[in-house]
Formats: C-alpha cells, sequence, structure tokens
C-alpha cells in the first residue's frame, strides 16, 4: 500500500508561471516533459554532465532564489521554475602553446577578476558545489594550482558568471587554468612518451599483424592465446 | 544526513553490511569462455526473442538490428526532395563534420593540424557544441602505455572482449595510436589523474588483462571534450549550433558531396555544399532499445545512421546492444544513469538483496549485464517503489579497500549525483541494474574512416561499427572517438586536396521512397531522421512505470 501511494503522489509546479500538477517522482526536466514541452534549448545529457539545463526556482512566499540543474533535482510542491536557454558569456581566445603558465597571465586574459568583491553570490549559486568565490580568488593571487583543483569539477553551466555582480565569468577562466595546469605544471607522463617512441619505431607491429591474420586464419588460436594471456590487475 | 532509501530496501542493505568483511577475501571466479557464452544466449536482451528483425529495404537488407533501429532504416524521409531548391548554396566548404561531440571535435582540430583551411570548416550540431555522449563518459580511456602493459595486450582485450567479431585492421590501429592520444591529451592540457612522478593512475576495467583506464577523476569525458571545445573555440572553426543535417546531398558523379540542414529553432533549411562529409553524429541510445533505460544524451538518436543509410552506407553489428551492467535503478529521477564501472574497478562489488555476491565483478559488459539480469529474475534483486528491478552494487568496499575519502577524491561526481538525494554511497550501497549504453555496431569505415563504397563520404565514433565488434570494453569509447576522429579529420584533409564536387542532387532520396513504397506495409508517418526523442507526457518511455502506475 505505502508503494502505491508513492507512486500516485502529485505536486504542484509552476513551469514559467504556469500551473501543473506532476508525480512526485520526476525531476525538473521530465516535469517539464510531463507537463507537455519540448526541449530544444536548455536540455542536454540530462545526466548532470552538461551544464545546459542550468536552473533558477523559488518558492512561493519564500524570498529566496534557489538555484540546481533541472535533470538532477526532483520536482517539490510550490517550486516557481525555469530552466536558462543560454548564457552570454565572454571566453578569451588564445593560443596555448604561446602562453607561460604564470600567474598573471589570467589577469592578462580576464582582467575583469580583479573586481570580485567576494561576495560569495558565485559559490551559492554554484549546482556542483563548487568553492567558486574561492578559485576566483586563487586566480586574482595568480594560483593556478589551487584554481585547477577547486574548479576541477565544474561542467559550465554559467549560473556564477549570470549571478556575479563583477561581472566575471569564473568558469571560463577555471578552464584557461587547467588547461595551463594540465600543459605546463602537472609533471609529464614519462611512461607514455617512451611508449609513444616504441609504437613510431614500429616495435609492435609485427605481432598486431600476426594477431590480425589469426583472426581471418585460425581463430582458435587465437582464442587460445586471449585464454592464457596472464591477467595481472591487482 | 538522512538515508534516502525506504526501510525495506534499508532492511537489504543491513544483510549486504553483514557480508562485507567476508566478501572482501572471496570473489567469485571468472567465467569460462563457454560459461559467458551459455549465460548471454540465456539472459542478454540481444537474445531475447522478438526483440529484432531483419531489414527488408535498401543495401542494409537482411541485416539484423533491433526493432527500434530498423524502425528508423524502414522510414521515409523528413524531406520532399522536390521540394528542395539545390540551385542557392548557403554554405561551401571543404569539409562539413556533422556533430560536435567527441569525434566531430577531435576531427575538426585535426583537420586544421593537417593543414586544412579554418575557414573551410563547417561544424554542424542539433544542439550545442559538445553535446554528446562523449562528455558524458566517466571512468576512463584505455592505453597501453604502462610498463608491465603494451598495445598487444590491449589488442587481445579488445578482440576477445568483443567476442572476436571486431574488423582486426580498425583494433590494430585503435591500440597502436592510444598511447599517442595521451600524449596529444597532455599537451593540450588535459588534466589526467596522475602522481607526482607523472605516472598515471591507471584502474583496471572489465575485460582488461592489465590496469590500463586512465582518468580525469570520474569526469573523463567531461574534461576531455571541454578542453576540445575550448580548442575549437580558440580556433574559430565555423560552427552552426542547432542546426542538424538531415539528409545527405549526391552529385552527378555518385560522391557524397554536403548535406540537407534543418534549422532547430527557427524551423528552415539550408543547403551546405561539401567535397568531404564527416560524419559524427553518435549512437542510439534514445531509442529506448527494449524498453530500457539509458545513460545517453537526449541527441543520440542514430540520425547519421538513417543518412548514411540512404546514400549506400553498410551499416554492421546492430544486433548487438551494449547494456551498461550498473546503471541506476534508484532513485526515480535518475534511473538510467551511468555508474561507472571504475566502482568495480576500484573493488565495488555486484550483490543481492540477502548480501551475496553473485558474479565476479569485472567480466566483459555483455556478460555482467546478463549475471545481474539473471540475479533479478531468480527473486534475488528487489523492486524499487515505483516498479524499478535491481540489485545492491556494493560501493563502501571502495575506501575500505583504499582508504578513506578515496570516493569522495575519485568519483566526486558520483558521490554529488547520490548526495543530491540523500544517499551517502561512502555508507550505503547504490541501487543498480543494466541501462541502455552503446551501439556497438554501426557504419562500415577503414582503417582511414572512409565509409566503404561511399565516396565522399568518412564515419567515425559510434555511429560506426568493426572497432569494437558485438561488445565494447570498457574505455575503448572515448579511445574509439579519439583515434577515428583524429584519422577522420587526416585523411578527410588530404582527400579534398585532389576532390571536385559535381551538380547536386537529391535522387538516392526519391530511389529509396520508391523502394519503401514497393517494400509495402511502412507506415507513411514514419519519418526519420527523429533529430530529438518524444517524452511529452504519458509517451515518456523510460518512465512509463512511474507515470501510468
Amino acid at each position: 500500500m505505502e508503494e502505491e501511494a508513492e507512486k500516485e503522489k502529485m505536486v504542484k509546479v509552476y513551469i514559467m508561471g504556469r500551473e501543473f500538477e506532476v508525480p512526485a517522482t520526476l525531476n525538473i526536466v521530465k516535469a517539464f516533459e510531463y507537463a507537455g514541452y519540448r526541449f530544444v534549448r536548455g536540455i542536454g545529457c540530462r545526466g548532470g554532465y552538461c551544464g545546459a539545463c542550468a536552473t533558477v526556482y523559488r518558492f512561493k512566499d519564500d524570498y529566496r532564489l534557489n538555484f540546481a540543474l533541472a535533470c538532477q533535482k526532483a520536482v517539490e510542491d510550490g517550486m516557481y521554475l525555469t530552466i536558462l536557454p543560454f548564457v552570454p558569456a565572454e571566453k578569451a581566445q588564445y593560443e596555448l602553446d604561446k602562453l607561460k603558465p604564470r600567474g598573471t597571465v589570467l589577469l592578462e586574459l580576464y582582467p575583469e577578476i580583479a573586481r570580485c568583491v567576494a561576495c560569495n553570490t558565485c559559490t551559492k549559486a554554484c549546482p556542483q558545489e563548487l568553492e567558486v568565490m574561492d578559485y576566483v580568488q586563487a586566480a586574482i593571487r595568480g594560483d593556478i594550482k589551487e584554481l585547477s583543483n577547486l574548479s576541477f569539477d565544474c561542467i559550465q553551466c554559467g549560473l556564477c558568471a549570470m549571478r556575479c555582480p563583477a561581472e566575471i565569468v569564473p568558469y571560463n577562466v577555471g578552464q584557461l587554468a587547467r588547461r595551463l595546469y594540465g600543459k605546463y605544471v602537472a609533471p609529464q607522463a614519462k611512461h607514455t612518451h617512451a611508449r609513444v617512441e616504441e609504437i613510431h619505431a614500429c616495435v609492435f607491429d609485427e605481432e598486431l599483424d600476426n594477431y590480425s591474420i589469426l583472426v581471418k586464419e585460425d581463430v582458435e588460436k587465437l582464442k587460445k592465446i586471449y585464454v592464457e594471456r596472464e591477467i595481472k590487475v591487482g | 544526513m538522512e538515508r534516502g532509501y525506504p526501510d525495506y530496501m534499508l532492511e537489504s542493505i543491513e544483510l549486504v553490511k553483514q557480508t562485507r568483511e567476508r566478501r572482501l577475501k572471496e570473489i567469485p571466479e571468472l567465467m569460462t569462455l563457454e560459461e559467458r557464452e551459455a549465460i548471454l544466449r540465456q539472459y542478454h536482451p540481444d537474445y531475447k526473442e522478438g526483440g529484432k528483425r531483419t531489414v527488408k529495404v535498401g543495401v542494409n537488407a537482411g541485416e539484423p538490428m533491433p526493432h527500434e533501429a530498423a524502425d528508423l532504416i524502414e522510414a521515409y524521409p523528413l524531406i520532399e526532395p522536390e521540394q528542395i531548391d539545390l540551385s542557392t548554396i548557403d554554405y561551401d566548404s571543404d569539409i562539413l563534420i556533422i556533430g560536435a561531440g567527441g569525434a566531430g571535435l577531435t576531427a575538426a582540430l585535426w583537420a586544421v593540424n593537417s593543414g586544412a583551411d579554418v575557414d573551410q570548416i563547417l561544424m554542424v550540431t542539433k544542439l550545442r557544441m559538445g553535446d554528446s555522449n562523449s562528455k558524458m563518459s566517466q571512468g576512463g580511456i584505455q592505453a597501453a602505455d604502462c610498463e608491465d602493459d603494451n598495445p598487444v595486450l590491449h589488442y587481445l582485450d579488445v578482440i576477445g572482449g568483443g567476442h572476436f567479431t571486431n574488423d582486426p585492421e580498425l583494433v590494430k590501429w585503435l591500440v597502436r595510436e592510444a598511447p599517442m592520444i595521451i600524449k596529444w591529451h597532455e599537451e593540450l592540457g588535459i588534466m589526467y589523474d596522475k602522481d607526482e612522478e607523472g605516472c598515471m593512475f591507471v584502474a583496471p576495467g572489465g575485460g582488461t588483462c592489465r590496469k590500463r583506464m586512465h582518468s580525469c577523476k570520474d569526469y573523463t569525458g567531461m574534461e576531455i571534450v571541454r578542453v576540445l571545445m575550448d580548442e575549437a573555440l580558440n580556433l574559430d572553426i565555423p560552427t552552426l549550433e542547432f542546426t542538424s543535417a538531415v539528409e545527405l546531398l549526391m552529385d552527378d558523379a555518385g560522391k557524397v558531396a554536403g548535406a540537407v540542414l534543418w534549422d532547430m529553432e527557427k524551423e528552415d533549411y539550408f543547403i551546405a555544399r561539401a567535397k568531404a562529409t564527416l560524419m559524427a553524429t553518435g549512437g542510439f541510445g534514445r531509442l529506448h532499445i527494449q524498453e530500457f533505460a539509458t545513460t545517453n544524451h537526449y541527441g543520440a538518436t542514430a540520425d547519421g545512421l538513417v543518412m548514411a543509410n540512404r546514400v549506400g552506407a553498410r551499416i554492421i553489428d546492430m544486433d548487438s546492444v551494449q547494456y551498461h551492467p550498473t546503471g541506476s535503478s534508484y532513485p526515480e529521477q535518475i534511473v538510467g544513469l551511468l555508474c561507472t564501472e571504475k566502482l568495480r574497478g576500484r573493488g565495488a562489488q555486484p550483490v543481492n538483496k540477502y548480501g551475496e555476491e553473485f558474479v565476479y565483478p569485472l567480466e566483459p559488459r555483455d556478460v555482467e549485464s546478463a549475471a545481474l539480469i539473471r540475479e533479478c529474475a531468480k527473486g534475488n534483486g528487489l523492486v524499487t517503489p515505483t516498479g524499478m528491478p535491481g540489485v545492491w552494487l556494493d560501493t563502501p568496499l571502495i575506501d575500505i579497500l583504499h582508504g578513506e575519502g578515496t570516493i569522495e577524491k575519485e568519483f566526486s561526481a558520483m558521490s554529488l549525483k547520490y548526495k543530491r538525494f540523500d544517499i551517502d554511497m561512502t555508507q550505503d550501497p547504490i541501487f543498480v541494474y543494466p541501462t541502455l549504453h552503446f551501439q556497438n555496431g554501426g557504419i562500415v569505415i577503414n582503417e582511414r574512416t572512409g565509409v566503404v563504397g561511399v565516396p565522399g563520404l568518412f564515419a567515425s565514433g559510434e555511429t560506426t561499427g568493426g572497432v569494437h565488434g558485438k561488445n565494447r570494453l570498457m574505455g575503448n569509447s572515448i579511445l574509439d572517438y579519439c583515434v577515428y576522429g583524429r584519422r577522420m579529420g587526416i585523411y578527410a584533409t588530404e582527400y579534398v586536396k585532389n576532390a571536385t564536387v559535381g551538380k547536386l542532387n537529391l535522387d538516392h532520396v526519391t530511389k529509396y521512397t520508391k523502394l519503401l513504397e514497393d517494400a509495402g506495409g511502412i507506415p507513411r508517418t514514419r519519418k526519420a531522421p527523429i533529430l530529438l526523442p518524444e517524452y511529452r507526457g504519458e509517451r515518456t518511455i523510460s518512465h512509463a512505470l512511474a507515470l501510468l502506475g
């Protein structure tokens, strides 16, 4: 009986001002669809990875604004909902090969970060629960490593940029920093480079070609080799 | 924190906790090839009676496919050829790339690297740049770049995992170029997980004989794609967003010569002429084969297969569909979403409602999925309040094995996903069931990504077949779009140097329409490509149970 009750529970939501009753088990994206909307904008992976469905909502008689990804948030009774179709944002253009991993690069390409008033509004708006203000501060200090790590889980939904009173686009600053970090600051994978050299020297080609021949001519032999290969994953 | 499970599920979790210590030591054995074959035949959805049929029209007549895919192949075009004005060329370029996910972006960047004029490239995507399954992949990318590993072992894993049905030539280039891709990514600034010496963190995956999975926490695809996008924006690669290809164009010499584009917002068409047309449209998860929930992006509707089929491209291995063993099955709001295989790579175990293990955690995906389905069929799973079946994936084992904080550090995406619904996966297991994940088969290409038998057309990524045979291993889909996206960019650039385009036509569309009419029994209302799935109201397929009770 309890299961029955859960199935039938409905909540009242207001989609862009219009009232709809929808099942309580839906997320916001599915609630829109249940109500009859078909998405072209404000939709993407539906799995919390692409930032397309940045959402702003309020509850009746509550002054506070709330933020979420529509695909990752359950509907609640009394939600006033909208999904952002687009976020206008400045992105610097650069040739990564010509940049130096100096902290000042961030200020040169995104000078507006100096306008940060440390109000923390960006952090409150982040549906990924990132410390956005802290990483903007790291950007001002030129701490590429700290900024890269703090911003790593960013899905670039743009809510921070839309809320920033200093008109900073935190997520693009984070993107630049992470690329600088990955290319110049993080230690290089020497074993990968060594393997690439071996491949260029055609070290494995003969064996690969022999196996390809077996696929066509003696697949049973190849199956035996496959089954007998040593498994070392511990 | 509240525990976001109903009481009867919490009771089962207590049983899971009681066996945890024992299960740390006693892991089920790998199946033999014969046992794998037997469980697949009995429990894998591919073998389910009535799930597929053979296509009856066109160049792929006789190919077995799931009904949902066959319906798209046996469907009428969206356009009426005689209504389309081919005399006005809206976009004229050397290279037209259809799709801006992993394969499309990689091809665009390598076309530029290979000397293509940036302004002679046009990339179109029906949603935003980067929108793709590529962006959603979590666990990692395989590359045999560690000392105790090599491309030959990688080759064996790929071809054994694919049950020896793969195109060996495509497998060879896949494994051979994998380390180069990792190196290129490093140069682009992609932040792979490494130690202080620069040594890559590697994990095992289902069916691998070495630890070979490179990752960027559990955001691997997102990290790669956002960097590819950043680079495409830096290079100013001409891109049309919210613009889908709906039909390929041919010229009078029988070559593919661009596409009819459809503006998704303005509902207007455009003619894009090109010397080379690159298909990077991704897979078919949003067709919900056999009504399965899916991990896939909203746009995964197999448009590329539909268009390529009408110009005569061969399509293979569509009868095998990849179900990822562990999709979320609870809570309802996230049903079908991916729980990365890396969880099992780091020690999480599938466990039934009594707290008993029932399968080696890292069998190839099809085998692992079949084992989960069997366990539920035996009545050893649970059913959620909205009717979804499943078993437990015992995630707290990861922190026990590798130290407290490991889940938070390595699986921040996954733990946030569950935290949003009051589930702490470091303390409680998560509830999972197989979910529709990947199109194993697709368009037949050669090792230079040329579509076999169709000059002027190239393809790479999930829309193609052959690389993975009838089953793909974890970490080889990112690798696939990187290796073959790159090759597509390189070889298309080479091709256009000496290519010309003749007079445009849509005769193939007219001919295909005639074939459909002659075949009979195909409803006029069935049209393809579908571009986006339809979820409005009661047609919500993946949640039919929740909506219809």
